[in-house]
This record gives C-alpha cells, sequence and structure tokens, in this order.
C-alpha cells in the first residue's frame, strides 16, 4: 500500500495546506481499499477483534451512560415547557424516544466514541509507528495492518451499535426521571407512551447508521495513527487529528444519510 | 550468503544510498560505520523489505528479495532477527508475550515447547527474572537485551542490528556486545552490525564497511580501519577536532 507523504510543517503555506486537504483523502481512500481487501481474507484475527471489542466497550461504557443519561433528563425538560403552552405533556414520552432513537442517541453516541476511541487508537498505533513496533511487527513476517488495523475497525464498528442501544435505554430512564420533577407519571404510563410511538421504521435508519459511524471511527483512528510521523509530535497530530476528522465525517455522513432516509421512506421523515 | 549490487534509495532529492554495492559471507559479522543520516539504517530496511530502493539487487542465496512475492518475502522474514534500535517491543505485551508472538504467529509449536524456548532464550540474554515485566518496567540495556531475545528466538540464519549499544553507558554496552558475539558463535548467525560504536565493533566484526556521501568508502577489518591514513577515517574514529 503506497500512501501519499504528508509532511507536516509548522507555518504550512497555502500550496501546502492544500497538498495535505488532497493527500487526506486520497490516502484516507487507499486506506479503505487495502481494509476491504485485508477484512475478507483469512485468516480472521476473531480473538483480536472480541478483545478490541470488550476493550473499546469497557474503556467507553461510563461515558456514554452519563452522556446518555443527560441526554434524556435534558430533552425532557427543555421540551415539557413547550408542550405544556400547547396542552401536550402527554406528547413527552414520544417526543423524547423519538429524538433519542433516530437522531440524538446514535449522533451523540459516535461523537462521544469518536472522542474517546477514535484518538486512543490514532495515539496507540502512532506511538507504535514511530517506535517501530509496526516495523518489528513486519520484520517478523506478521501482517501489521491485518493485526492492528482491521481488527480495531471490525471491533468499532461492531460496538458501537451495541452502546448505541444502551445509550437510548438510559437516556429514556432520564428523561422519565426528569418528567417526574414537573408532573406526576407512572412509568408503566411513560413506557407504554413510549413503545406505542416507536415504529419499526424509526428504530431501523437510526442504528444502520451507526454501523456506518462505529466505521468512521475506526479507519480514521487507524489512518491517522498507521501513517503517523515526525516522532511524539507525530503521536499527538495523530490523536488530535483522527477526532476532528471523524467527527466531522460522522456529522457529514449522518445528514447525508438522513436525506436519504427521508427520500427513501418519506413517511419516516 | 549477501550479495548488493548497484544499490540506490532517494527521499525526494536526498541521495541516501548511490550505487552501493557490498557482499557478506555465511557466518560473517559484518559492521556498517557511517556518520548519522549516511544511511546505515535505510540500507538494513532495504535488505528487509521495509523500504524499496529506488534501483539495484541484493541477492540471498542468490535470490533477489526485491523480486520476491509477498508471500516469499514473509518466508524469507521468517529466517531473519532484526534488533531495532530502541528495541521495538510490543508495549502492550509481557516480555513472554513479546517472545511467544512470532513462535505462535509463524511456527507450529505446542505450548511446552514455546514455553522451553522462551525460558531458554531469556536464559541465554541473562534476563529470566524479567519474564512477566512489561517493557515500561525494563532499563534500556533490558530493553535491547529482551529485544535481541525475541530476534533470536526463532534461531534466525541471519540477523541484523540496527545501532544496538546507543544510548547506553559503556559498561551496558559491552555487555551487549560480548553478548551479540556470543550468540553470533552460539548459533552461528550470519551478522549486519549498523553502529557508530568503535568498541562495539572492536569486539563483535570480522569485516567492516565505512558509508559516507552515499556510497562505500572503505571496506576491511577494523584494524585497517582505524589506521587508515584517509583523513575521513581518522576524523570519524579520532577523538580529536579535524578541519576539514
Amino acid at each position: 500500500m503506497n500512501l501519499p507523504q504528508i509532511k507536516y510543517s509548522k507555518n504550512p503555506s497555502r500550496s501546502e495546506k492544500l497538498y495535505t486537504f488532497f493527500a487526506n483523502i486520497s490516502g484516507l481512500t487507499l486506506f479503505n481499499v487495502e481494509f476491504l481487501k485485508q477484512s475478507i481474507a483469512p485468516p480472521y484475527e476473531i480473538s483480536q477483534v472480541k478483545k478490541h471489542m470488550i476493550e473499546l466497550g469497557v474503556k467507553t461504557f461510563p461515558i456514554v451512560s452519563i452522556m446518555g443519561f443527560i441526554l434524556g433528563f435534558v430533552l425532557a425538560l427543555q421540551s415539557y415547557p413547550v408542550l405544556e403552552r400547547f396542552g401536550a405533556t402527554d406528547y413527552l414520552p414520544p417526543t423524547v424516544s423519538l429524538s433519542v432513537i433516530r437522531e440524538l442517541g446514535p449522533v451523540l453516541t459516535a461523537i462521544i466514541f469518536a472522542g474517546r476511541v477514535s484518538s486512543g487508537i490514532g495515539a496507540e498505533l502512532s506511538s507504535m509507528r514511530v517506535t517501530e513496533q509496526i516495523d518489528a511487527m513486519e520484520v517478523s513476517a506478521i501482517n501489521p495492518f491485518k493485526y492492528l488495523v482491521v481488527t480495531r475497525v471490525i471491533a468499532t464498528t461492531m460496538i458501537l451499535p451495541i452502546l448505541t442501544i444502551y445509550v437510548i435505554f438510559i437516556a429514556l430512564i432520564g428523561g422519565f426521571i426528569a418528567i417526574t420533577f414537573s408532573e406526576s407519571m407512572s412509568f408503566i404510563y411513560y413506557n407504554n407512551s413510549v413503545i406505542s410511538a416507536i415504529t419499526f421504521g424509526d428504530f431501523i435508519p437510526g442504528m444502520a447508521k451507526t454501523f456506518l459511524f462505529g466505521y468512521i471511527v475506526g479507519i480514521v483512528g487507524a489512518y491517522k495513527g498507521y501513517t503517523a510521523n515526525g516522532g511524539t509530535e507525530g503521536v499527538g497530530r495523530a490523536s488530535t487529528t483522527a477526532v476532528v476528522m471523524s467527527s466531522l465525517l460522522i456529522l457529514i455522513s449522518d445528514m447525508v444519510l438522513v436525506k436519504i432516509t427521508v427520500w427513501l421512506w418519506p413517511s419516516i421523515g | 550468503m549477501i550479495k548488493i549490487e548497484n544499490l540506490s534509495k532517494s527521499f525526494g532529492d536526498l541521495h541516501v544510498l548511490n550505487n552501493v554495492a557490498m557482499h557478506v559471507n555465511v557466518g560473517e559479522n559484518l559492521v556498517v560505520f557511517g556518520k548519522s543520516g549516511t544511511g546505515k539504517s535505510v540500507l538494513l530496511k532495504c535488505l528487509v523489505g521495509l523500504l524499496r530502493p529506488d534501483k539495484g539487487s541484493i541477492f540471498v542465496n542468490d535470490e533477489n528479495v526485491i523480486e520476491y512475492s509477498k508471500k516469499k518475502l514473509n518466508n524469507f522474514r521468517k529466517n531473519l532477527g532484526f534488533l531495532f534500535q530502541g528495541a521495538a517491543l510490543y508495549d502492550s505485551m509481557s516480555v513472554r508475550e513479546n517472545l511467544e508472538f512470532p513462535l505462535k504467529r509463524n511456527f507450529d509449536f505446542t505450548q511446552n515447547e514455546i514455553d522451553l524456548k522462551v525460558e531458554n532464550t531469556l536464559e541465554l540474554v541473562g534476563l529470566s527474572e524479567a519474564v512477566d515485566k512489561m517493557p515500561s518496567e525494563l532499563s534500556g540495556g533490558m530493553r535491547k537485551r529482551i529485544g535481541l531475545a525475541r530476534s533470536i528466538i526463532t534461531e534466525p540464519a541471519l540477523m541484523l542490528y540496527d545501532e544496538p549499544t546507543t544510548g547506553l553507558d559503556p559498561i551496558t554496552a559491552k555487555e551487549i556486545s560480548v553478548l551479540i558475539l556470543n550468540l553470533q558463535k552460539k548459533l552461528k548467525m550470519t551478522s549486519i552490525v549498523v553502529t557508530h560504536d568503535l568498541l562495539c565493533a572492536e569486539i563483535i566484526a570480522d569485516r567492516a564497511i565505512m558509508l559516507n556521501d552515499a556510497k562505500i568508502v572503505f571496506e576491511g577489518t577494523i584494524e585497517e580501519m582505524t589506521n587508515s591514513q584517509d583523513r575521513f577515517l581518522q576524523n570519524f574514529f579520532s577523538h580529536e577536532v579535524f578541519n576539514e
């Protein structure tokens, strides 16, 4: 895999910035192609994928729990006065659940996941690159791309949907607790309102895009780490740019996916 | 065993190697000297396929490594050891896991055989007690020894050392040099050692070459090299400051 060389300078000229931009796009594209080629060829490194899934899940679990609870809680608190003005507080559970399931749950979990995991993968692989650990692996006749990149990207792709389902669940609990501050509502009523409001069509597009978001987090972090250069400065740069790039790509792909979903299934939009 | 012909490698406008030609005999310890940035490490990396040269050939047992398929290159790599400058131990693995890694991935040894190999190799480098330590718990000298142990655990026919004594105190550097020589004698490996360290070279080398300005400027024994009247060689090995 011959990726374009990117050299960073402290004060890059306009042409250097432009080169870096296009080199990143072409580099990331080639990196994706290499991933697809290597992920279908054996060996499949299933034990490594499992190990990374557990590690990433455990690492992200506390922060997404807090984020999920606050998300549901704040959403319910903010929505209550507006719905109360129209005498529509009965619509509070569906409002919270639909917002969380369709959009906020998947996107915010992915952004938090990117901040925690993409930077982690970027830092880990870039430090392995600058300390020649990746070269050592290659010289030992072990495929470092497969062992380090493919396993991590598959793990992030598989674990993010699971985390998102968990976040949605926690956000709905947070929403219920916030509602009980304002009016008396039984959990059974809340639960029934939520379930009756959600259709299959609300759930599937939201969940489907989390696979793509998970893939973006993994591939961008791995790309930035695997191709890092410039010593310890390169490690810092890889981890920072991994977060920025993956968060941006998540938001852009979300916009595109929502548009496609609305276009294909207008009733869902 | 190894024959390099017209090897050239550039990075942009910087010519690191320019028509380099050399050979290494079976069982020989060849030391490669040169100033920083003269392409010593690049030479090793071209030899193992980490870098692709712009021009030239590298013959190992009459086969050109540069033309190897990926599969053949991997088979070649299974039969060589490479000690990196910073040892390049895998940070996330313990010493035992570092040593087991190439054995588990590339060979069909049983766990008992692997355990025995790990035990014996650590004994060879004198660090049996470090087996369950993490790389972050090791000193510079210990890291080099463990890196060496990981490289020789597969009993390679060819061993490459990239500045094995750099960054070590004189006593540890001497110990590592003696260890390299003893291992070479015991395992009958062919070795190429890139170094700046004259003491290390005096202990290890059967023959030495000097790289300067992307070319080999001297080839011979260490004694011939240090006694040479060549201005550059005198400057390289002298403690005095010469004006070029």
